[in-house]
């Protein structure tokens, strides 16, 4: 079980969407981690990519600065299953580029555009998600 | 400037999801459980996000062009194409395998928990290969 948390999961919410609001007002772009981090790699079309790395950079660096403002550590619990990881690694990084979007790209600032094909890819990935849960949670699992 | 601002809305962006409880594998896989642990926090998230982002695009949008860059730069798309069935049924189904989608992975790094570092590298591999495949195929 994890604890129901509307407010706190409110608040986190309202962060993200302003990060995202934010970077259009500074750079013009789209908030999407998927495509911020596959264009880390070559081929580079553009001269974004320090921005880009510093962007990502920034993210890794959060739990240390959520550490320091609140004195709290981050709460994970990350399976142990080092195969299945792996696997859901590939499909996530796969299918978010394949896709053109992942949670953040399609599920925020898609939707929040009222983008038919991020309203369709956030569908489907919420679908899936889903689906995928129960298999292995009552199908397998149960 | 660019540079510090994209480290600044990064923390901004990781902060989120470490309060929201987006960057916990548990909460994701609890929120994705409506037949078991349902946990529907995740929804306020998706709320709160799209909310402010609904709001702030169109004040921002009502400018000429942004403060650091020459233009905006949109998606312009409005096809369903094959792809974008299949991208995003695949993530799905490693999202409910292991939690995480691609922001969250990032933030859980410095944790080191040893199924984040098994995941973080599988994931960036994955997305090289689609941008590579994608690029060939276009």
């Amino acid at each position: 079980m994890t604890d129901f948390t509307p407010f706190a999961s409110f608040i986190g919410g309202a962060l993200i969407g302003l990060s995202a609001v934010l970077l259009l007002l500074a750079e013009g772009r789209i908030a999407g981690i998927s495509g911020i981090a596959s264009r880390l790699f070559p081929p580079y079309g553009d001269r974004l990519l320090a921005g880009r790395l510093a962007f990502i950079v920034g993210l890794v660096a959060a739990p240390l600065l959520y550490a320091a403002a609140t004195g709290e550590g981050v709460v994970q619990t990350v399976s142990s299953n080092l195969l299945l990881m792996a696997v859901a690694g590939l499909l996530v990084g796969f299918g978010s580029v394949w896709g053109s979007g992942c949670t953040s790209g399609h599920g925020v600032c898609g939707l929040a555009r009222l983008s038919r094909r991020s309203l369709m890819a956030t569908g489907v990935f919420m679908a899936a998600g889903f689906a995928t849960v129960y298999v292995a949670r009552h199908v397998i699992g149960g | 400037m660019s540079i510090l601002v994209n480290l600044a809305l990064g923390l901004l962006f990781g902060v989120g999801l470490i309060v929201s409880g987006m960057s916990n594998p548990a909460k994701v896989l609890n929120f994705l459980d409506l037949a078991g642990t349902f946990d529907p926090s995740l929804a306020f998230v998706m709320g709160g996000a799209v909310l402010v982002a609904f709001i702030g695009f169109r004040l921002v949008l009502a400018r000429e062009r942004p403060l650091l860059a020459p233009r905006f730069q949109l998606p312009t798309r409005t096809d369903i194409d094959a792809r974008l069935i299949v991208g995003p049924a695949l993530f799905g189904i490693g999202w409910g395998l292991g939690g995480f989608c691609p922001g969250p992975a990032f933030t859980a790094l410095s944790l080191a928990a040893p199924g984040t570092l098994a995941f973080v590298p599988a994931m960036l591999a994955g997305m090289w290969a689609a941008r590579l495949l994608a690029e060939r195929n276009v």
